[in-house]
């Protein structure tokens, strides 16, 4: 078997909340292969979650190593790994966090805007990618003025726009309805069937029976895992 | 980012928030402000009192009869017995002085001026043609005093505008014959009135020759002699030729105080300079305050804007990058607070020149450029904590905060 794009070995976390120790995640081995869909499931406080935040390098791992294409990303400093998160990973929160003051336009930009691409091909990108979306009548109206779906879609096309190689959603569907929900999920398998990889954090078992691959945690560890069955 | 996306962000995110920008900017400008026109005030005064000494005739030294232990300017001095007199002799022996370019001997008593039906009582200066150019005064009609040998006194007289306002009204003065004490004089000239004045104001003086005043007085002794120095580098030679003629002429014995406007303008030019110095000091202090005031918004604002530093950094903002776009809106709202503070003080400045057109309240630039370089520094300093704070914020905490 190839290289993983994600390898992930011995990994622990552990939070301390008070005098008592939380054992997020614990003796956590996982592979992912470049272009697969997944979904981690399981109840609250699993570590589905700090799962998302260690792939997605916003958390490190007490103990163990991460290695993202190759590279062990785990010791990078902080500089570097916002460098990966810029040019690998995209992002999609449950609460969309878009930022209020910008317009759809100018939040689809801000990766952009943030790794120093020209304000040309800015515009340019920007206006493909609401095109895509279907947003291009939405361009310059603020959250606000946007519906739940349109935001998650503003919010999708942000978390693309970098090119990235694989997308963390984080509940994706958690404030929707359930067509709007749909919708999403959609446009994230559409992304995920052009080649990037896509992890889906659910409680939503509707949402995590469509992916090809689902993993279930419990208590931080791994209890099921359906790719090595299959 | 690039540093016109990093203005822009900062831009939005300052007016993302009308009512907390704009209070931090009026702090900023307060301060600002307050430097500019304390210091507008400060330095006005300075100028104000070297304008009123300056009118009294640049390049003056002035001899005084008596002499003065201490050295500096006392008005004991010009009431206490004097060991010997001052004369007219005295001041036609100074002429002959390198570094003095004009000499003029002032008598001065008082008396009454009279045309038919009024009568006011006045101080009548003698003087010489000459004293029109040492005290730079100006005329408004006529002429001064005539040039003629000062043991001669002609029988005329040059008013101030005031005596003449009083005297004639809208009449004409020039060429009338007053009675001044008790001899009948001829009035040659007007001066132009001077409006302000410090100590003796020429507007209520009635100037006549030298030897006519000793003569209605009845006394052969001179109040003060004027010595203009060629230039302002020959004050010192002109000063000590002075009391060297003069040392002569008393027969060794130094009994004259000379003192040089330039040392009283000195003293009251450090006086009013160090009362400047303090005021800007006083105004600084409400720019510190208005430095405390720019973190503690910002602080807020780095709270306020938890999840959206959260965000920029999942989206790949560095902590640099998240440093840099605090500190600059620190720096931008401190810089449009410094502008806007330097538009209120001037505007300040000149509405205290328009309302008191005689003091010159114009901030000095030294000033100026301290407040706005005081409001910069403070805002950036004082914005490098919150901006510190923002970039070590744990991403994951701060996007789970809603």
């Amino acid at each position: 078997m190839a290289e993983a794009q994600v390898r992930l070995s011995a990994i622990e976390r552990v939070f301390h909340l008070g005098d008592s120790e939380v054992h997020a995640l614990s003796g956590l081995n996982l592979s992912i292969s470049a272009g697969e869909y997944v979904a981690v499931m399981g109840p609250s406080g699993s570590g589905k979650s700090t799962l998302l935040n260690l792939l997605g390098l916003l958390d490190r791992p007490d103990a163990g190593s991460y290695f993202l294409e190759g590279r062990d990303v785990s010791v990078l400093s902080p500089e570097e790994q916002a460098e990966v998160r810029s040019r690998r990973i995209g992002f999609v929160f449950q609460s969309f966090h878009l930022v209020p003051r910008l317009t759809a336009a100018e939040n689809v930009a801000l990766p952009m805007m943030l790794a120093g691409v020209s304000p040309k091909e800015r515009s340019v990108r920007v206006e493909r990618a609401l095109k895509d979306y279907g947003l291009e009548d939405r361009a310059g109206h603020r959250p606000e003025e946007l519906s739940g779906g349109q935001r998650q879609r503003v919010a999708i096309a942000r978390a693309t726009i970098m090119e990235p190689a694989m997308i963390l959603a984080d509940e994706p569907t958690g404030n929707l309805d359930r067509a709007t929900g749909e919708e999403v999920v959609h446009l994230l398998e559409g992304l995920n069937s052009s080649g990037v990889t896509l992890i889906v954090v659910t409680h939503d078992p509707g949402i995590g029976s469509r992916a090809r691959r689902q993993l279930l945690m419990e208590d931080g560890h791994l209890r099921h895992d359906s790719g090595l069955n299959g | 980012m690039r540093a016109p996306d990093l203005l822009r962000f900062a831009t939005h995110a300052a007016t993302g928030n009308p009512l907390r920008t704009s209070l931090l900017v009026l702090a900023v400008a307060i301060g600002v402000a307050a430097v500019v026109v304390l210091t507008a005030l400060g330095d006005g005064a300075r100028r104000y009192v070297m304008n009123e000494f300056s009118s009294l005739g640049s390049n003056l030294v002035i001899v005084l009869p008596g002499r003065s232990q201490t050295g500096g300017f006392n008005p004991a001095n010009a009431i206490t017995g004097t060991p010997r007199d001052l004369t007219i002799s005295d001041a036609l022996a100074l002429q002959r002085g390198s570094s003095i370019r004009r000499v003029s001997p002032v008598a001065v008593g008082t008396s009454e001026i009279s045309v038919p039906g009024k009568l006011r009582e006045v101080m009548v200066a003698g003087t010489t043609s000459q004293y029109i150019e040492v005290r730079h005064l100006e005329l408004a009609q006529g002429s001064f005093l005539p040039e003629e040998d000062w043991g001669r006194g002609a029988a005329v007289a040059v008013i101030g505008a005031k005596v003449r306002e009083e005297m004639f009204g809208a009449g004409p003065a020039v060429g009338r014959l007053v009675r001044v004490g008790d001899r009948r004089v001829r009035i040659v000239g007007v001066l132009a009135g001077s409006g302000q004045g410090l100590g003796m104001n020429t507007d209520e003086l009635v100037f006549v020759p030298v030897a006519l005043a000793q003569a209605m007085f009845n006394s052969n002794t001179l109040f003060r002699i004027m010595v203009e120095a060629k230039n302002r580098e020959e004050i010192p030679a002109a000063r000590a030729q002075t009391l060297e003629i003069l040392k002569l002429r008393h027969e060794g014995e130094e009994d004259v105080t000379v003192i040089t406007q330039d040392a009283v303008l000195a003293t009251f030019d450090r006086l009013l300079s160090a009362l400047t110095l303090g005021v800007a000091g006083i105004a600084a202090i409400s720019l510190a305050v208005a430095g405390i005031l720019v973190m503690n918004v910002m602080l807020v604002s780095v709270v306020q804007r938890t999840s959206e530093i959260g965000l920029l950094k999942a989206l790949g903002a560095t902590g640099g990058a998240i440093r840099l776009a605090f500190l600059t809106e620190a720096a931008m709202l401190s810089l449009v607070g410094a502008l806007i503070g330097y538009v209120l003080g001037q505007a300040g400045a000149a509405l205290i020149r328009h309302l008191y057109p005689s003091f010159p309240a114009y901030p000095p630039d030294w000033a100026v450029a301290a407040g706005l370089v005081t409001a910069l520094t403070t805002g950036i300093l004082f914005g490098v904590l919150p901006a510190r704070r923002a970039a070590l914020l744990d991403p994951v905490a701060a996007l789970a905060k809603r």
